[in-house]
């Protein structure tokens, strides 16, 4: 900017005036936040306005025809095929949500209050399973929950099962134990930041009016907490309702997703209105899902007090 | 109606804090070093000291938030081994006022009433009379974030004291208030502390707040008390240089012991002469040296041809104008050290010129002697 400041006067601009555009304060801003701005338009603004567009057009074979209707969201909503996706989909999401948040915070709450001088270090080693690539991960749950898998042996060594139980690969159950540890990091870090910045001599205030260790953390830590929560649940909530690599490994027929849906339709079935029908549906919801958990959450810390 | 004196006020003796040979390390640190004190029951009690003394170290033992590496502390009888800070009859006001944040000012002061499942409306009451106490009825409803300080800090105050605690313990409450406010509340809260009757325990780096409310002072240094007395006392007779010199300005001088008895002490001076004093309580004589002190406010300037039965001559060499007062240098043929006068201005001696030689009148009984 300097450099520019400095050089020539331009055409028809003064060197001052020009100066104090170059200062002035939203001109700056729009200077900095514009690679940002062009890099979300582009790859994400124009792709969104394209499937949007696809969604009120009509597949005709290998043509797409452009006149506007609604029937590919009314198959997106009445099918029932679609309709039970999404909801397993949104059911799946939901308690990947719960449980990330239920184990991260326990830990994210030992880093935070008895980590010490360590706790870089224990966020470090949380990272370590994440060096491998994320379909390694998938793979090696496939290992543990398979038919001649580590859990079965096990159960069976333990003599607890006769036969290796096929329950526990190839249906919901098995994506949400995946999914669930696959983002347990993710919970961990905005639980732990909001942690760090609970003012411990808050916590000493409580015991110091009564409180046990236990209700000082109820109505103090975990209220102040909840922003922390609040941020883990919507990482982990928004991106899981539409993986289809993890239904696609480890939940067999019982545990397809609405996003396998979607890639069918954009593959196979060739079907790009209805996919992108089924895309907007999906991505609507999961808005109105994410706002209500946000409310939920505040709902439950003013009841706390 | 003026209030009564202090010495007047009926004192209750009961001890209310016992603390013996209290010792906390960190390491071979010792933040306190083998203290013992007793604080009375209603009494107003500051524990005076600079910064890193270990004030805060005793006080958070008291509240249950350390413990004394060796030694005993009890409150109201009781001692105070293994029992949890929840569960001790003490209350806090916190340095940084500590007001949760996600609470309004009603739902703070009621804090520690909850546990207590008092009915609503007396629930109701009581937080309704704390507010009243610190002047702050009308704001339950504001959350803590839209408080001033010096309103963080009567909620702070106002939660503590709705609990009905046997002590009120205060870790430097008024320390972030400025100038003013700080002298106004340090009034006010003298005057809840004689309202409610509850014993407080105050921590603070500040002389004349100590001086100011405190019934007695216990002054520390380096993790040891030093003296335990009345503010008078403290300020009048302190047990030492290192006292006398953090309550105020002190002129010291040096002294030869002449004679030593039971409650006095004879000493010569170079300027005062030979002086008999009383003897400090925890005078330890250290050879024959001692240190004679006097408050600059303790002498003055004599005028003109006045003379007075006790008087030193001397020239002053410096002056400085403070005001409502004027602080005078004074060279003494003799002292190895000039005097440092305090006179107020109604006589004009925010005129006295530098390089005059005048006399300075004082007192016998303001003369104190001191271990070095
Ligand atoms: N956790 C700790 N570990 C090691 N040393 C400590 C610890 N806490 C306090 N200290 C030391 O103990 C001494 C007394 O501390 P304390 O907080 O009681 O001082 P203070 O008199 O309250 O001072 P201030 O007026 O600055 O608040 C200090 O030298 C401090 O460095
Ligand atoms: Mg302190």
């Amino acid at each position: 900017m300097t450099a520019a400041a400095e050089g020539a006067p331009a055409f028809g601009m003064t060197r001052a005036r020009r100066n104090a555009l170059l200062q002035s304060e939203s001109v700056q801003g729009f200077a900095l936040i514009s690679p940002t701005f062009l890099y979300a338009l582009i790859l994400l603004v124009l792709p969104i306005l394209v499937v949007i567009a696809h969604s009120f057009w009509t597949q005709n074979y290998l043509t797409i025809d452009r006149t506007f209707t609604l029937e590919n969201y009314r198959a997106a909503l009445t099918e029932p095929i679609y309709r039970d996706l999404l909801w397993r989909s949104l059911y799946i999401s939901l308690m990947v949500s719960f449980f990330t948040v239920v184990l991260a915070y326990p830990i994210a709450y030992f880093i935070s209050f008895h980590g010490g001088r360590h706790k870089s270090l224990w966020l470090f080693l949380i990272t370590i399973p994440f060096w491998t690539s994320y379909l390694l991960r998938v793979m090696s749950w496939k290992v543990i929950l398979g038919y001649n898998g580590v859990l079965n042996s096990g159960l069976m060594g333990l003599g607890l099962i006769d036969e290796p139980s096929t329950a526990l690969l190839y249906n919901s159950s098995a994506v949400i134990i995946t999914l669930t540890h696959a983002w347990a990091a993710f919970a961990i870090l905005p639980i732990f930041v909001s942690l760090e910045k609970v003012d411990r001599t808050l916590v000493e205030a409580a015991t110091d009016l009564g409180d046990g260790p236990i209700r000082s953390f109820l109505r103090v830590t975990l209220p102040l907490s909840a922003p922390g929560i609040i941020s883990a649940a919507l990482i982990v909530m928004i991106p899981t309702v539409g993986d289809y690599v993890t239904p696609k490994l480890v939940g067999g027929k019982d545990g397809v997703m609405i996003a396998n849906a979607i890639q069918a339709q954009f593959g196979k079935a060739s079907n790009w209105p209805l996919g992108a029908a089924l895309s907007v549906t999906t991505m609507l919801i999961v808005t109105l899902m994410a706002g209500a958990t946000v409310v939920i959450i505040r709902a439950a810390q003013r009841l706390a007090r | 109606m003026p209030e009564r004196p202090r010495s007047e006020r009926p004192q209750l003796e009961r001890p209310m804090i016992e603390i013996h040979n209290v010792t906390r390390s960190y390491g071979s640190f010792k933040a306190l070093d083998d203290a013992s004190l007793t604080i009375k029951e209603g009494e107003f009690f500051s524990l005076l000291g600079p910064s890193g003394c270990g004030k805060t170290t005793l006080l958070r033992m008291i509240a249950g938030f350390d413990n004394p590496t060796s030694g005993l502390i009890s409150v109201d009888g009781q001692s105070m081994q293994g029992i949890p800070a929840n569960r001790r009859p003490t209350n806090m006001v916190f340095q940084s006022y500590a007001i949760f944040p996600h609470l309004n000012v009603e739902q703070n002061v009621a804090y520690g009433l909850k546990r207590l499942k008092l009915a609503g409306s007396e629930e109701k009451r009581r937080v309704e009379e704390a507010l009243a106490q610190v002047s702050l009825t009308g704001l339950g409803k504001r959350l803590a974030t839209e408080l001033s300080g010096g309103q963080r800090q009567r909620v702070a105050l106002a939660r503590a004291l709705v609990m009905r605690p046997k002590v009120l313990l205060l870790d430097e409450p008024l320390s972030a208030l400025d100038k003013k406010l700080r002298e106004q509340m340090q009034v006010e809260l003298r005057r809840l502390q004689q309202a409610v009757g509850i014993t407080f325990v105050l921590v603070t780096h500040d002389q004349y707040e100590a001086l100011a409310m405190s019934d007695r002072i216990a002054v520390m240094f380096g993790g040891r008390i030093a003296q335990v007395a009345s503010p008078k006392e403290i300020y009048q007779r302190p047990v030492n240089r290192q006292v006398a010199d953090f309550l105020g300005g002190m002129n010291f001088v040096k002294a030869e012991i002449v004679e030593e008895n039971g409650a006095s002490l004879v000493v010569d001076t170079l300027g005062f002469g030979r002086v008999k004093t009383d003897k400090p309580k925890a005078f330890v004589r250290n050879g024959g040296a001692a240190t004679l002190g006097i408050r600059p406010e303790r002498l003055r300037v004599l005028w003109d041809n006045a003379t007075a039965k006790f008087e030193v001559a001397g020239k002053v060499v410096e002056r400085h104008y403070f005001g409502e007062i004027t602080h005078l240098i004074v060279e003494i043929p003799g002292l190895e050290k000039p005097l440092s006068v305090t006179e107020t201005n109604d006589f004009g001696a925010d005129d006295i010129p530098v390089g005059t030689s005048i006399r300075l009148a004082y007192d016998p009984d303001a003369l104190v002697a001191m271990a070095d």
